[in-house]
């Protein structure tokens, strides 16, 4: 149960998520926001209307998948860190999956990240293609990694290697 | 005799609320006086580096600390605010004059208004050794990283997962530190959930049900047991377990800071849904005393965002009191409710709701 571990079961991310042949098509968002909470930063950030207006700010997202073109500014916008691009069509037998970032190091172009799931478990080592930065102002990293077509679904963050100040 | 500072509009407090209803009373015309304890404005939200949900209306997308500095800057450029730091109030007296200690002095100021916007203290709970050194209060924390930049230690366990547990938890992570777990005794997270679900899939355990049991160490904290609860809250043996840490971090919930609200001989009621004893107060949050008004975290437990557009709401009733935009404040202070009702109509706001209902209950036990 989501809201006793923090993470989303199989059926909430079935709820949210694109058909196998719009994944195919090319990038696309995936919402992981499954609460009902006052925010909507990702509907003012989209400029594709493919993330709908709310009638009530507490309103889940609601996204068009047809008119989403994976542009990805909604990721960099969305406070609860919650949104991601999947391209399942970067080539026969990988996809590339994009996450939001806030913590250091940052990864750097062809480095090789532990990736995890949702739940924080390793799923193997995959290849960092592209670093984005949110500028001064966001400051939220969008990285791009490419995984096997399988766990295009299932990578949603990396293990961090992040300097260990206190030691 | 000292001088007594004359000043239309007093507040209390120069966090959200109170800068809010700083620059939202003198924008309509009224002179205004801060009184901050700190050396710096802003309160909690300077030590806030995520990115806050709401609005755009509440600045929604900026980081906390992002939105400290705007409202500093807005009440830096409003000749009509002065903001006295390092300066505690503390009294309100019946002739309405309020005294303060700062920079070494008894200050005595006269206002005409007074907006209380203390916030909210932290709680403490009870187990063996919970006062051994590396045991912290979350806002210690926060002040620690992110105004002195010093991490507290090199393993934590953080107690509570609601918002703060969590946004601690993962300002922790950030700062290169490892969180043991999140220990939670209540069934479910009360935190936002995407919360949740960032650190957890950054591998660190949520564990519900849960709670410590004790602290142990020589000099200073070296582990914590904890253990599983039952659906009565109750330990269930043979579930400890022994965690090696240096820190244990306290995010247990908040009390409202009314001290001056009790001293001034407001009107107040337990309300459980709001955090503790809150001052009764109407619509536009004057008080049972004429002419002071709360807002913020002391008029009951709620997001930076509400105590913001509560700032706000607050500050145009103060102004418009003392005549000063009589004629927009009306308009005014019905955007600011609507706002209100926004943020607080889905589930999240349901308990404040309800905290507000009772609250304005005139029935019930007020002291």
């Amino acid at each position: 149960m989501l809201n006793k571990t923090g993470i989303p079961t199989a059926e909430d991310v079935k709820k949210v998520a694109p058909s196998e042949d719009r994944l195919k098509k090319g990038p696309v968002a995936i919402i992981e926001c499954f609460q009902e909470i006052p925010c909507n930063p990702c509907t003012e950030a989209c400029k594709q209307g493919a993330i709908q207006p709310m009638e009530d700010i507490n309103n889940l997202p609601r996204l068009d998948f047809d008119k989403c073109n994976g542009c990805g500014v909604c990721l960099s916008r969305c406070p609860g860190l919650a949104i991601f691009i999947v391209d399942a069509s970067y080539s026969d037998t990988e996809a590339v999956v994009r996450i939001p970032f806030e913590y250091l190091p940052v990864p750097q172009v062809s480095d090789k990240v532990v990736g995890l799931s949702r739940a924080g478990e390793e799923l193997g080592v995959f290849e960092v293609i592209k670093v984005q930065s949110g500028g001064r102002k966001n400051k939220t990293y969008t990285l791009w990694i490419v995984v096997p077509n399988n766990l295009a679904m299932d990578l949603r963050s990396i293990r961090l290697g992040g300097v260990r100040h206190a030691n | 005799m000292p001088k007594v500072k004359e000043t239309e509009i007093l507040i209390v407090g120069g966090g959200p609320a109170g800068l809010s209803a700083a620059s939202a009373a003198a924008n309509l015309g009224a002179s205004v006086l801060v009184l901050e304890r700190d050396e710096k404005p802003g309160g909690q939200l300077i030590k806030q580096t995520h990115k806050f949900f709401g609005s755009k209306k509440q600045y929604a997308g900026d980081r906390g600390y992002q939105i400290g500095d705007l409202l500093i800057e807005q009440c830096g450029n409003n000749p009509k605010v002065e903001v006295w730091t390092n300066t505690t109030a503390l009294g309100i007296y019946e002739d309405g004059v309020v005294t303060a200690e700062g920079r070494a002095k008894h200050l005595k100021i006269n206002p005409k208004k007074i907006i209380v916007a203390t916030g909210a203290s932290e709680k403490m709970i009870t187990f063996p050794n919970n006062d051994l050194p590396g045991i912290y209060g979350a806002g210690a924390v926060q002040t620690l990283m992110n105004v002195h930049g010093i991490v507290p230690g090199r393993r934590v366990l953080m107690i509570g997962a609601g918002n703060i547990g969590l946004i601690v938890s993962y300002q922790l992570m950030q700062a290169g530190v490892e969180i043991a777990a999140i220990i939670e005794a209540a069934p479910t997270i009360g935190g936002y959930l995407v919360h949740a679900s960032k650190i957890r899939r950054a591998g660190v355990p949520i564990l519900t049900s849960h709670t410590i049991t004790e602290a142990y160490g020589n000099e200073s904290v070296e582990g914590a047991i904890i253990c599983k609860l039952d659906e009565g809250w109750q330990p269930v043996s043979g579930s400890e377990q022994d965690l090696k840490v240096d820190v244990i971090c306290l995010a247990v919930g908040l009390s409202p800071l009314t001290e001056l609200c009790f001293q001034a001989d407001c009107q107040m009621k337990y309300v459980s849904e709001l955090s503790g004893h809150v001052p009764v107060r109407n619509e536009h949050l004057e008080t049972t005393r004429p002419g002071l008004y709360v807002a913020g975290d002391v008029s009951g437990v709620e997001e930076a965002s509400s105590a913001m557009v509560e700032g706000r709401l607050a500050g145009i009733s103060a102004a418009c009191s003392l005549g000063y935009g009589e004629d927009i404040a009306p308009k005014l202070q019905a955007e600011a409710l609507a706002e209100l009702s926004e943020l607080r109509a889905g589930p999240a706001g349901q308990k404040t709701l309800r905290g507000i209902m009772n609250l304005m209950d005139k029935g019930g036990a007020v002291c």
